[in-house]
């Protein structure tokens, strides 16, 4: 479902990003994992154009483009069918809850409205949020306001949701709730592009897993194999780190 | 005070308070309406990077905060009708006014608009939103609720700006005070006397601010 050949990305002459190549079926949970720096958000970003990657190809949804000469209405296209999970949540400040999640379709999709809110308020209650549709963001918890980001991201109904760190910035008795809507995601079949510092989770959640590291995939297969059995001496090390801890 | 002093201060508060609500008023509200969408303008055309027209603009508020006010009012009124253009004196103030007035707002909503956070601009296109729609839907009213204090400030020294118009001949509070001072020889006294109403003008706008800041401090601020 979607394919990316030789993905090139550098920031000031710095090669961040040296050839990526990676495949996602329909249904995959895919966990990214590798050691800060690895260019796991760069990758992310380029996948959705928030960055412009220099080179590379890319098959979505059965179309194919060209990631440095790809048109803006071609990357509206791409959008209107994918979604971002960010890091530190990035919910419209000045938006309610529901209102977050209903901009994309009312706005962007020209949905009707109440056919809108009805599904907001459907994701809102599926995160456990039915009794904070009318918050701000400045009114959740981090935990709260990544949960409504995921039903902002659910709710348009996107072929792959692409996850930063979703519990990164979150308080460690708060990332429970946030994992806990991710694999009810994966549980329903959603494609998810997962990065993760919770090697725990890539092990329990995904289906298959990409070690990343200084811009480069050091290895890649399914998450069973990657962690039962590794193949490249380098991931035996990254997973034996985290044991440790 | 004598009696006279007293009676002069009584008669001349309604005479001048009168031109305030009939002229300083509404030349304030024309001017400071026109000035905030032109400043709207000037601000996006920067903010979006749009070649040519962020030159523009650049050069236009260097200008127009290079120069004296009073100057720019000169030139309009006393200086236009030489080109043939010939103005009435309000509507040649309310153009000076909201000229001058956009170039300070600009910059004012453009720093505004720097400080919304980035991650708001990328949320808005993940969720396949359109530049524009971005920015009228979530970007701009954030900006807004930042320079709102800032822009309130321009606002009340706007309403004491506009006594400058009495060079020009526009009958505003202060023009009328120099008339009654002409004829009664009491200039302390009626100085002072409009320098309290602009101050009055002024307390009034400070409460307004005061309650919308309140309001605006967070979103949904009644909760919590
Ligand atoms: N906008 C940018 N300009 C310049 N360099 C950048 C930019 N964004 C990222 N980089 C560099 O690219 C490299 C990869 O960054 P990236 O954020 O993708 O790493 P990461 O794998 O997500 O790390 P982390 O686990 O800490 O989030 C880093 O060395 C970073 O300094
Ligand atoms: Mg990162």
């Amino acid at each position: 479902m979607l394919t990316v050949k030789n993905l090139r990305k550098e920031f000031h002459g710095t090669q961040i990003l040296k050839g990526i190549s990676l495949e996602v079926e329909k249904g995959d949970v895919v966990a990214i994992l590798g050691p800060s720096g690895a260019g796991k958000t760069t990758l992310l970003r380029c996948l959705n154009f928030l960055e412009r990657a220099d080179g590379g190809e890319m098959d979505f949804d059965g179309q194919h483009f060209q990631l440095d000469r790809i048109s803006r209405k071609e990357i509206a296209g791409i959008r209107k069918k994918t979604a971002f999970v960010f890091q530190d949540f990035n919910l419209f400040s000045n938006k309610t809850a529901l209102e977050n999640v209903t901009e994309g379709l009312i706005i962007a999709r020209k949905m009707p409205k109440a056919q809108a809110m009805e599904i907001g308020t459907r994701a809102l209650a599926k995160v456990g949020l039915s009794d904070r549709l009318d918050y701000y963001p400045d009114q959740l918890s981090g935990g709260q306001q990544q949960r409504v980001a995921i039903a902002r991201a659910v709710a348009t109904d996107p072929e792959i949701i692409y996850f930063d760190e979703p519990t990164s910035a979150l308080d460690p008795e708060l990332t429970g709730e946030v994992l806990e809507a991710i694999r009810e995601l994966a549980a329903e079949g959603r494609t998810m592009l997962v990065v993760t510092h919770e090697v725990g989770f890539a092990r329990n959640v995904s289906t298959r897993t990409i070690l990343m590291e200084q811009g480069q995939i050091v290895e890649e297969g399914s998450t069973k194999q990657l962690f039962e059995n590794p193949r490249e001496e380098r991931t035996r090390e990254f997973l034996n780190h985290f044991n440790k801890e | 005070m004598s009696e006279r002093l007293i009676g002069i201060l009584a008669d001349s508060f309604f005479k001048i308070l009168i031109p305030g609500l009939t002229v300083t008023i509404p030349l304030t509200v024309l001017s400071f309406s026109i000035a905030m969408v032109l400043a709207v303008i000037l601000a996006l055309v920067q903010f979006a990077n749009v070649r040519g027209l962020r030159e523009l603009a650049r050069f236009y508020i260097w200008v127009i905060r290079g120069t004296p006010l009073l100057v720019q009012l000169f030139v309009i009124f006393y200086g236009m009708p030489s080109l043939g253009i010939v103005l009435p004196a309000f509507p040649a103030a309310v153009i000076v006014f909201s000229i001058n007035e956009a170039a300070y707002c600009a910059e004012v909503l453009r720093a505004a608009l720097e400080a919304v956070p980035k991650g708001q601009m990328e949320a808005g296109s993940c969720v396949g939103m359109s530049y524009l729609q971005i920015m009228r839907r979530i970007v701009l009213p954030q900006a807004f609720r930042i320079a709102f204090p800032s822009l309130f400030n321009c606002l009340i020294s706007m309403v004491k700006d506009t006594s400058l118009a009495a060079n020009i001949t526009v009958t505003e509070m202060f023009m009328a005070t120099q008339r009654i001072v002409a004829r009664t020889y009491e200039p302390l006294a009626l100085y002072l006397e409009v320098g309290f109403i602009y101050l009055m003008f002024s307390t009034i706008l400070t409460w307004v601010q005061r309650a919308g800041e309140k309001r605006l401090a967070t979103y949904g601020g009644k909760r919590r």
